[in-house]
């Protein structure tokens, strides 16, 4: 399981970087939105996949076969933070695309000699 | 109160300088300042007896106990006369720029306050027994330097020079720091005082050179010996006051208290007696025959002042081969480190009043170019008085101080022809050669400045003001000065038994015991000795060159700036200038994609790297978790969305494969057991849809900007590696567990300790609640840019329609 979900993120992570390396804004916006999930994937994973129950303990009964609650935790935060990132650069695109009136990366920056 | 805390009295009454000069601007401020030195000078005075029969002081309060980091204040001999020559200085320096500084036109309150601070750097630099806070101090001292020859910084040349002074020293103190740190490793304490009671086993180490060489670096910048002394004809451009204080009278001798300081630890090297002695001399005779280079009066005794620091800074060094001298207390090797002592004293008051005449010169005739001055000498007869004793002190005449310890001097360094170890034997006889030549170019330099500047013709035409007498108030510091020059030749021995002993115990703790010990006594004429012939000599040679001076002055125009130790300056400035910008001119090009590249590429370097170093590349298929048919199907839907944004002709397509693949991503944590995950992602997934479809409208289209087949192959060779190193980032990471995990410890304790049952939830609230709180903050700051961007454009539209 752990192998494929390897695998799984390579790919994400491969998505995301081709798209954030692209010239148009809003690719590049989509692309830190995957490579966020991708990271997010990775850091479950790091954790071991193992584990038959949430990480809940119920009746101050603690169980060993819990799954890994730090990763999951550490998630979380990751989660929130990227829906920050991606609306700031959400924002930040519109608000760019309407003031220059080009999405491309390169022509924003005055010239288009390099391609 | 203890010492320590008066170390601290200037910069505190820095605080309230400002204050004083914005509510009281009818009084000139540096008559409140000047409380602050006077009061010094009396509160050091009376540790005198206790220095004068050998006694010292400690105080100090820990700063950071962690690192064993403490503010010390040690009172030996040697500190508490800079403590007295800073203050003392520090005072008549303050009543004279009183006068010189002009309380309508000048801004006082950012003057005073970094000559308070540099103060109070300076006091710190001198009583400091612990490393690390004597080199807090010292680079204090170089930053308020900096701000002094800044201090009239619409000036090109100030600012050039405060530049040239503050790069010099700087490095010089960061060097001297690792000097300390390798002390540090060699005898584990920082404190000077418990480094010199192991000074011996120090010596074998294998460090000793390196630290050796280390602090000589920052003890030569500072002082301004060869080839670093080029900072110190620069900063004459700060207001003279600063000039007499810093730059001859207390900051450049820092470097000679510190080779001072640590000679008990370091006269056991050869290389210490050869570098400080030959530098020190060598700095002495260069910069003495190009001081009659010099055409402004500042920059005749800003060679002067490196001058007579080498001198001193040799004597040190001589002071240094009486460690290696058997019975030295009783031989002619006894006089150096007193020598040392009594030019230092000297030195910063002849120096001192003749800073402040040439600031007058400046102040009453408008120049200070010794070309078109001349014949000042009627019209300035007191200002004319005062530069004669300090200028016939500098050369070595009677009845003047100077004097006495030139003779001294000239005896110090025949004494080296005795001495047969380290080559000395072979080298020795060049030592007082070098000291000849050196004092006979000082002769010359020193009637050079006194008389082409008051003897001579009277040029009023050339002059910007016409001349007159300064005010009475700005003749008393450098009166007193002078005044000391000559009462301090009739009672060297009295100033020896106060000052000049107690310092040289710190200096030479090898060889007495007490001040009372050290069997040097000073007089004017001591019979017909090799010294005194040898000043004979240097009156001779020295009267008939510059009796000549204007027929072989132009020797000087052979040298050429661009090979000069300037020259080498500003090249080295100027290619690391420009050096630089080309450098970073050729990968900072301006487009995103580029530093992308850079990003990524060094991620996969670094990362493949590390795995390969470390050999942590591993794959293990034990213990992983079984494949199920669920986990494929999402996993094929996740590729098959991921694609189609990646195809994607339409932003709508590209938006909702987007979310196909977040929501994707939420049943993968429903299926790992991670409920609060899964709960959170689809929230939030849910949101960020709907935002980029509320955008949608103003979204542009999605175009690929027909990228050419090239550009996107490196894109995807880029992204192929970054995918490939995480996979094999996540291979490893699952194939070894090199620490257990904090997680068994939450499992165990949540219930128990933090009474809660969802552990999630209870690291980020509890455990990791800083974690949280800082991902709150980072929520909130991208929402006030979000609301600062939109609301932006309101504005700029409302600008618009005014204007229409």
């Amino acid at each position: 399981m752990e192998i494929f979900m390897s695998v799984l993120i390579g790919f994400l992570f491969m998505a995301a970087v081709y798209l954030m390396l692209s010239k148009s804004l809003l690719r590049i916006i989509i692309g830190t939105a995957v490579l966020s999930h991708g990271a997010h994937l990775l850091i479950l994973t790091m954790g071991g996949l193992g584990g038959r129950k949430p990480p809940v303990v119920a009746e101050g009964v603690t169980v060993a076969d819990y799954a890994d609650p730090l990763p999951q935790a550490l998630i979380l935060t990751a989660i929130v933070i990227s829906f920050a990132v991606t609306s700031f650069f959400l924002v930040l695109a519109y608000r760019a695309y309407q003031e220059l009136g080009t999405d491309n990366v390169n022509l924003m920056r005055g010239t288009e000699d390099y391609d | 109160m203890t010492p320590v805390f008066f170390v601290f009295l200037p910069i505190v009454l820095a605080f309230f300088i400002p204050i004083l000069f914005k509510k009281l601007p009818q009084i000139h401020t540096g008559w409140f300042v000047l409380a602050a030195p006077l009061f010094l000078v009396a509160y050091y005075a009376a540790f005198l007896p206790g220095s004068a029969a050998g006694e010292t002081v400690t105080s100090s309060f820990s700063w950071i106990p962690s690192l064993d980091i403490a503010i010390s204040s040690y009172l030996d001999g040697l500190s508490l006369l800079f403590s007295l020559l800073i203050t003392g200085i520090g005072s008549l320096v303050v009543l004279y720029s009183i006068f010189y500084l002009d309380k309508n036109r000048e801004q006082l309150h950012n003057f005073y306050v970094y000559l308070l601070i540099f103060m109070s750097a300076m006091l710190g630099v001198v009583q400091s027994d612990h490393l690390i806070s004597l080199y807090l101090f010292w680079e204090l001292t170089s930053i308020s330097s900096f701000l002094l020859i800044g201090y009239w910084y619409t000036r090109d040349r100030s600012r050039f020079g405060a530049m040239k002074s503050m790069l010099i020293t700087v490095f010089g103190g960061l060097m001297m720091l690792g000097g300390f740190i390798l002390l540090y490793l060699m005898g584990g304490t920082y404190s000077i005082r418990e480094l010199i009671a192991q000074a011996p086993e120090i010596a074998n180490h294998d460090l000793f050179v390196w630290s050796l060489i280390l602090i000589l670096l920052g003890a030569f910048t500072k002082s301004a010996q060869l080839p670093f002394y080029i900072w110190l004809p620069d900063a004459m451009e700060a207001p003279t006051p600063v000039s007499a204080y810093l730059h001859s009278a207390t900051m450049v001798k820092a470097g000679l208290y510190v080779v001072a300081r640590f000679t008990p630890i370091f006269a056991v090297s050869p290389v210490w007696i050869w570098l400080v002695t030959g530098i020190g001399l060598l700095t002495m005779t260069w910069a003495s025959f190009f001081a009659l280079k010099q055409r402004d009066l500042k920059g005749i005794l800003a060679f002067s002042t490196v001058s007579q620091l080498g001198l001193i800074m040799s004597l040190l060094g001589v002071a240094s081969v009486a460690f290696h001298v058997d019975g030295a207390e009783s031989t002619v090797f006894k006089y150096a480190a007193f020598a040392a002592i009594f030019h230092l004293i000297n030195h910063a008051m002849f120096k001192g009043s003749l800073f402040m005449v040439t600031g007058i010169i400046d102040h009453e005739t408008g120049t200070r170019d010794i070309r078109k001055l001349g014949g000042l000498m009627g019209i300035m007869p007191v200002s004319f008085t005062l530069a004669v004793i300090g200028s016939l002190s500098m050369a070595g005449l009677p009845p003047f101080s100077g004097f006495l310890s030139k003779e001294m001097f000239l005896r110090a360094m025949l004494s080296l022809t005795e001495f047969d170890l380290f080559s000395f034997e072979t080298w020795g006889i060049l030592f007082p050669v070098i000291a000849w030549i050196g004092s006979v170019f000082t002769f010359i330099y020193s009637f050079y400045f006194v008389f082409h500047t008051f003897a001579g013709e009277h040029k009023p035409e050339l002059l910007p003001k016409s001349a007159h007498e300064a005010p009475f108030g700005m003749l008393i510091s450098p009166a007193v000065m002078a005044a000391l020059v000559v009462i301090l030749f009739f009672i060297p021995n009295l100033l020896a038994v106060w000052f000049i002993k107690p310092a040289v115990l710190a200096i030479q703790p090898f060889l007495y015991n007490a001040p009372g010990e050290i069997d040097v006594h000073v007089s004017a004429w001591h019979g017909l000795q090799p010294e005194f012939f040898m000043t004979l000599g240097i009156y001779a040679v020295g009267g008939l060159m510059y009796w000549t001076l204007r027929k072989w002055q132009r020797i000087y125009d052979v040298f050429s700036h661009t090979y000069s130790l300037n020259g080498l300056y500003d090249s080295l400035i100027y290619l690391s200038d420009a050096g630089m910008n080309r450098l970073s001119g050729l990968y900072m090009t301006g487009f995103i994609r580029n530093y992308l590249v850079y990003m990524f590429g060094f991620l996969i370097l670094i990362t493949l790297g590390t795995l390969g170093v470390s050999d942590a590349f591993e794959f293990d298929l034990t213990g992983t978790a079984p494949i199920r048919a669920y986990e494929v199907i999402l996993g094929i839907v996740l590729v098959a969305a991921t694609v189609t944004i990646l195809m994607a002709k339409s932003r709508l397509t590209a938006i909702i494969s987007l979310g196909a693949v977040g929501y994707t991503v939420a049943l993968f944590f429903v299926i790992f057991r991670a409920p609060d995950l899964a709960l959170t992602q689809l929230v939030i997934e849910t949101i960020s849809v709907a935002l980029f479809l509320l955008a949608f409208y103003h979204l542009p289209q999605l175009s690929r900007h027909e990228e050419r087949m090239k550009f996107r192959f490196g894109n995807a060779l880029v992204a192929l590696g970054v995918g490939v190193t995480m996979s094999l980032v996540a291979f490893s990471a699952q194939a070894q567990k090199a620490l257990p995990s904090i997680s068994e410890y939450y499992k165990e304790t949540v219930y128990t300790e933090a009474a809660g049952g969802n552990i999630v939830n209870v690291i980020l609230v509890d455990y990791r609640g800083f974690d949280t709180l800082f991902e709150i903050t980072v929520l909130g700051i991208a929402a006030v840019a979000i609301i600062g961007m939109i609301r932006l454009r309101l504005t700029r539209k409302e600008d618009v329609n005014e204007k229409q």
